[in-house]
């Protein structure tokens, strides 16, 4: 039987695997130990268990285990990477460079930088939200440390040329950190075969618990280190101190030991179920699909149905679905998606965006019955609208003078 | 974000959805908004010349709940009045009825917009000045 709410906002969050839980509960109640604690059973317990999840995620990501910081999420792993390189190089140099689709985490830290004098440059993307690699190259300066560039986008899925970008990286010198809180445990991320010199991600997006994720840093060719952003006890080899978060490690590790054992099989399913849902919603006139659709991830659509506005549209099913729009009317700040503008999209196709993220938990009736329920929507809302109108006229309403207000 | 039941109401049971004939003479149409802006209004009156009443009103909304129970509320309010009580209706009538909050505030500008300039085409329509009103400072 269909259970209402459908969940499909799992690039936002996704819910935690039960077998995730299950491993964490005895963290909580019975080995509730410090793993900074060196002297007594609870310690020597906790420590164990952070070991063997530092080794579940690293295997994952195919890292060492030593490489591995546990942080509380990939916005502090963000600032602790970008931050942390930028400090621990300055003698280098002062420059990064990033791209305009980032994830705010990522775009903000730069920003600051740039407030402490850092220079940071900001690559467009072209329409289907890849980077260009000759853009990227013809921005390193002799003053480079960083490039970073994230692996797949939070909004429309997009997976950026990552072995591209870190081969260029590599041939000028320049680190690359890259945020892959969208891709580790969706798709194949190898830090090795990736090039990779610094990546957060963190376990809530991977069905493992909130509050918990990693800063990979790169041991080997190149050694790199990161200037600690907190003081304190001198965890995690210097560059995060905190008690270590024990239980959400231990789920973190559980987690990304079932994302690589039910990848495969999970992407198959799933990207199945995306491509069902985006064939059928794309059967509605004036429907388009925003980024890339071959370098992509398997489980995310975003879709644009053009003069409906996307609020409104999610109003009218919101109880029942759970999905997140690129409208400004959802967010405080009345400004649509800087993700889809950054694609060349008019605001007007902006505020008209769906994204859908599915999961390991979707199942074919709740795309069936999110395709009837979005496209009924679509249709009433059409009919109510003044642009559809216009449009079905065959009125070109670029050409009209909007009274701005 | 939570809506009033009064928005969800207007939502999912929109008053006078449609299109009148914006050529004839006793129809004022007022266009509002913009695409780029995430709504547009357009609201229809229909006027009968003898009385100065509002005898149909209609509308088209692009946008987000708020924007088309403000627009459904502001033709539910236009029938039956005369234009010049129409002229009174004021964007803050809205916000309370609605319940909206300070963010959807501007829908119940462009609600009030949209019966000013629908008043203003049937007046102009008609041979009569088009009325100047302050701008509304909002967006």
């Amino acid at each position: 039987m269909l259970k209402l709410p459908i969940y499909l906002d799992n690039n936002s969050t996704t819910p935690m695997d039960p077998r995730v839980l299950e491993a964490m509960t005895p963290y909580f109640l019975e080995h509730y130990g410090n793993a900074a604690s060196r002297n007594h059973p609870f310690g020597w317990q906790a420590e164990e268990a952070v070991d063997y999840a530092r080794e579940q995620i690293a295997k994952l990501i195919g890292a060492d285990p030593k490489e591995i910081i546990f942080t509380s999420g990939a916005t502090e792993g963000d600032n602790l990477g970008i931050k942390g390189v930028y400090e621990m190089y300055a003698s280098k140099g002062n420059h990064i460079i990033t791209a305009t689709t980032e994830h705010k985490a990522v775009l903000d830290t730069c920003k600051h930088i740039e407030k402490t004098g850092g220079e940071v440059t900001y690559l467009q993307v072209k329409p289907d939200g890849l980077i260009d690699l000759k853009e990227l190259e013809a921005a390193i300066r002799p003053t480079t440390i960083l490039i970073a560039i994230m692996y797949a986008n939070n909004e429309i899925g997009t997976v950026q040329p990552i072995r591209e970008i870190s081969a260029i990286a590599k041939k000028h010198g320049v680190l690359l950190f890259t945020d892959a809180v969208q891709a580790v445990g969706k798709v194949p991320v190898d830090v090795n075969k990736d090039g990779i010199d610094l990546m957060a991600f963190t376990a809530h997006k991977m069905y493992g618990p909130k509050g918990v994720g990693a800063l990979y840093v790169r041991r080997k060719n190149p050694r790199v280190k990161v200037t600690a952003q907190m003081d304190g006890g001198g965890h995690e080899r210097g560059m995060r101190s905190g008690t270590l978060n024990v239980p959400g490690i231990v789920g973190f590790g559980k987690a990304c030991e079932l994302c690589m054992q039910d990848m495969e099989a999970d992407t198959k399913r799933i990207s199945k179920l995306r491509d069902k849902l985006e064939t059928e919603l794309m059967k509605l006139e004036e429907a388009y699909i925003n980024g890339s659709t071959e370098h992509r991830l398997p489980h995310v659509t975003n879709i644009s149905f053009k003069h409906v506005e996307g609020e409104g549209l999610l109003m009218g099913f919101n109880k029942n679905i759970a999905l997140s729009s690129g409208s400004a009317c959802t967010s405080a700040s009345l400004e649509p998606s800087y993700v889809l503008k950054a694609l060349g999209l008019g605001d007007d196709l902006a505020h008209s965006s769906l994204r859908f993220g599915l999961g390991r938990f979707t199942d074919e009736e709740q795309i069936d019955y999110t395709v009837k329920a979005i496209s009924e929507t679509v249709i009433k809302l059409r009919d109510m609208s003044p642009l559809w109108e216009m449009y079905k006229e065959g009125i070109d309403l670029s050409k009209i003078e909007w009274a701005a207000h | 974000m939570a809506y009033s039941e009064k928005v969800i109401d207007h939502y999912q049971n929109p008053k006078n959805v449609g299109t009148l004939d914006k050529n004839s003479k006793n129809v004022g149409t007022g266009l509002v908004g913009a695409p780029e802006c995430g709504d547009v209004m357009r609201l229809q009156i229909e006027v009968d010349d003898a009385t100065g009443m509002i005898t149909d009103a209609k509308f088209k909304t692009f946008g987000c709940g708020s924007a088309i129970a403000s627009s459904s509320l502001a033709t539910e309010w236009l029938k039956g009045k005369s234009i010049d009580e129409a002229l009174t209706v004021d964007n803050m009538d809205f916000v309370e009825e609605l319940n909206l909050p300070p963010v959807k505030i501007h829908c119940s500008v462009l609600a009030e917009d949209a019966i000013k300039s629908a008043i203003n085409d049937y007046r102009v329509k008609n041979g009569m000045d088009s009325i100047k009103f302050e701008e509304s400072v909002v967006h």
